[in-house]
């Protein structure tokens, strides 16, 4: 062996070590946090829960937009975002938003936040020709960005308005909430925080400020607090004739 | 009655290359229409979050729809016998393929990510009408293309008649298909109803016919060919059929839907108090591309001068255009009804407000693409292939004339 060669050796197996040292380092952070998530990424969500929010209109404080800046820091849309900067305001992207209703017979004039609705039968999914529309076992509905081919026919079917197509290029997007243009996205009840068993931001929002009008839980787990709530109280579904079931609900309505 | 003789057009003339020139011009300018709005975003169109489905829209389904009824003239002389439109069929069949093309152009063109059409084609969602259309739509190009083999090799006439009961029974699947589109969204007022399939269908025969019989009227006529009159009548008296049915299915529609409370809304807006889909409506669609037609294809002398004809089914194109865009944009500008029993006071997403939508330049070259695409193909093919007899003269195809 010559000393070229032997030289040649030495700097490979520095290389290896040093790759091996950086490679460690790119995983570790996902090797620690899979040790705290709820639920392991390999593992499928499990239709032993199904996910739902229940929405107090009599708490829901008129002129509050807490739920809707919080999903917009959360997920990076809206003003947070500003890169949809050419797109006018019927063609930004809106995954929850504050509406106020008046009662054509009483006058009684209730505000609440509207989103998606996350249907146990959701009409988006039906339509949806590449199945990019999506429910999961936990009724958390999404939309798969690899598949979705912007034929906005999910738009069409949702009877809430509840999705957004993107009309031109995004910039600094949050890495929880990948987005693009010329696909369709709307509110995945912050899956990404529920799979390490937190809260929506919304949800988390609203109870910061002391309104409390937002419940978060499991609708299948009969000692939850949203189950219990809806039990005591009860709780509308918009639109209930459609017979869609929705996974969020609205008391006071 | 002698048997039909068919030939390549000749396609050397000035008048011949000016329209290649010029279809081909439209769809050069379409497709920079197309980079335009594929490079920028949706967001240089007309289109938004409330209107989702545009001007493209209404230019593709017109297409598609107008397709399957194109097959029609082919349809009566090998489904029902009549051997006076057999001369005719190879023509309704080209151009049934030529139609269908050009609309699902624009469509595709039209998607958000028009590079994941291969999604399209190999993820499917079998509960969505959509993903059943791609296959009928599929289904159709090749059905028609071996229909037309049938028909083209001598040898293979025999089968002409089943292949051609296929053809029939698929393109009905087809247009169900694509009136379903709309029937099957349960949420919007102007949409969910089971009506859509049949009205589709026939709309079709209508706009199909009308386009058939305007591109048989060119081609005779550029080529000097003879266009008998006894049929140019029978094409005519059947569009003026299709027409009023047309017009029949959406009596009953808005009937239906001004009996049941439910309803009133969407009537309202649709009849009376919609603006620009009012007068569209009532102007565009009843007046212009409905009775004014009826009124030029039936009076006993206009009737008969083939200039007048021409011009009814000019309009009787223009009025579904305006039809499928009073149903279609007008459906989706009134308002969803989330909130029943309660008006929307406050929204930062104009709930409750009629959505605003105007139709981009870019959108309309998209959509006169299409039809140019349809047009040149048609221009092409009947030069390259015998798709047309030499000679339509009433004694050369009608076996009860008497001269």
């Amino acid at each position: 062996m010559t000393n070229k060669t032997y030289n040649a050796d030495l700097s490979r197996r520095h290389f290896f070590s040093k790759a091996a040292a950086a490679a460690g380092m790119a995983i570790a952070p996902g090797v620690f946090l899979r040790q705290v998530h709820a639920r392991p990424a390999e593992q499928a969500a499990t239709s032993e829960k199904r996910w739902g929010i229940l929405i107090d209109t009599d708490k829901c404080a008129k002129g509050c937009d807490s739920c809707v800046t919080a999903c917009m820091n959360e997920n990076g849309w809206g003003e947070i975002n500003n890169s949809e900067e050419h797109s006018n305001p019927h063609q930004k992207a809106q995954w929850i938003r504050k509406v106020t209703v008046k009662d054509k017979q009483t006058g009684h004039v209730q505000s609440l936040p509207l989103m998606c609705q996350h249907c146990e039968n959701p009409p988006c999914v039906d339509v949806c020709p590449t199945g990019a529309s999506m429910k999961r076992a936990d009724g958390i509905v999404l939309v798969d960005k690899h598949t979705c081919i912007g034929c906005r026919y999910c738009m069409m079917a949702c009877p809430y308005k509840a999705r957004s197509f993107i009309h031109e290029d995004l910039e600094d997007q949050k890495v929880v909430a990948p987005r693009g243009k010329g696909t369709v996205e709307s509110c995945t009840m912050c899956v990404h925080r529920v799979d390490e068993d937190g809260t929506p931001a919304c949800v988390e929002a609203c109870n910061a400020d002391n309104h409390n009008a937002m419940y978060f839980g499991d609708l299948k787990d009969p000692n939850s607090e949203i189950s219990r709530q809806l039990k005591q109280y009860g709780g509308e579904q918009l639109r209930a004739d459609l017979g869609l079931n929705t996974g969020v609900r609205y008391r006071g309505l | 009655m002698k048997k039909a003789q068919f030939m390549e057009i000749e396609g050397r003339s000035f008048g011949y290359l000016a329209l290649l020139g010029i279809l081909g011009a439209i769809i050069l300018v379409a497709l920079g229409a197309w980079y335009v709005m594929e490079h920028h975003g949706h967001y240089v169109t007309g289109m938004n979050n409330a209107i989702v489905w545009g001007t493209p829209h209404i230019f593709a389904i017109f297409l598609i729809v107008a397709a399957s009824g194109a097959l029609n003239v082919a349809s009566i002389s090998s489904v029902f016998n009549k051997t006076a439109y057999k001369p005719l069929a190879r023509l309704s069949g080209l151009l049934a393929i030529a139609l269908l093309a050009g609309g699902l152009m624009i469509l595709v063109l039209d998607l958000g990510r028009p590079d994941r059409l291969i999604v399209a084609m190999t993820y499917y969602n079998f509960k969505s009408i959509f993903a059943w259309n791609i296959i009928l739509y599929n289904g159709f190009f090749v059905i028609v293309a071996v229909y037309l083999w049938m028909m083209m090799q001598q040898s293979m006439n025999k089968y002409s008649k089943p292949v051609g009961i296929a053809a029939f029974l698929w393109r009905l699947i087809l247009t169900t298909g694509t009136g379903s589109i709309f029937g099957f969204l349960v949420a919007r007022d102007a949409f969910d109803a089971a009506i859509m399939a049949p009205m589709f269908i026939i709309m079709s025969f209508s706009f199909g016919l009308a386009i058939f019989l305007l591109v048989l009227m060119a081609s005779y006529r550029w080529t000097g060919r003879p266009l008998g009159d006894a049929l140019f009548q029978r094409l005519k008296n059947l569009l003026g059929v299709f027409v009023a049915a047309v017009l029949y299915f959406v009596l009953a529609y808005h009937l239906t839907n001004l009996y049941a409370t439910e309803h009133h809304g969407i009537e309202a807006f649709i009849l009376r108090d919609g603006g620009i889909y009012t007068q569209l409506f009532w102007i565009g669609q009843i007046v212009l591309g409905s009775l004014l037609p009826l009124l030029l294809f039936y009076h006993p002398s206009w009737g008969k001068k083939r200039s007048l004809v021409g011009l009814g089914a000019v309009l009787v194109i223009i009025g579904g255009l305006i039809q499928l865009y009073v149903l279609i944009i007008g459906g989706q500008a009134y308002p969803l009804e989330i909130f029943p029993g309660k008006e929307v006071i406050e929204s930062s997403f104009f709930d409750g407000q009629v959505a605003q939508y105007t139709p981009s330049m870019w959108e309309v070259l998209l959509g006169l693409g299409g039809m140019a695409v349809a047009l040149i193909m048609v221009a092409l093919a009947v030069k390259i292939l015998r798709f047309l007899p030499t000679s339509l003269a009433d004694e050369d195809v009608d076996p009860h004339h008497s001269a």
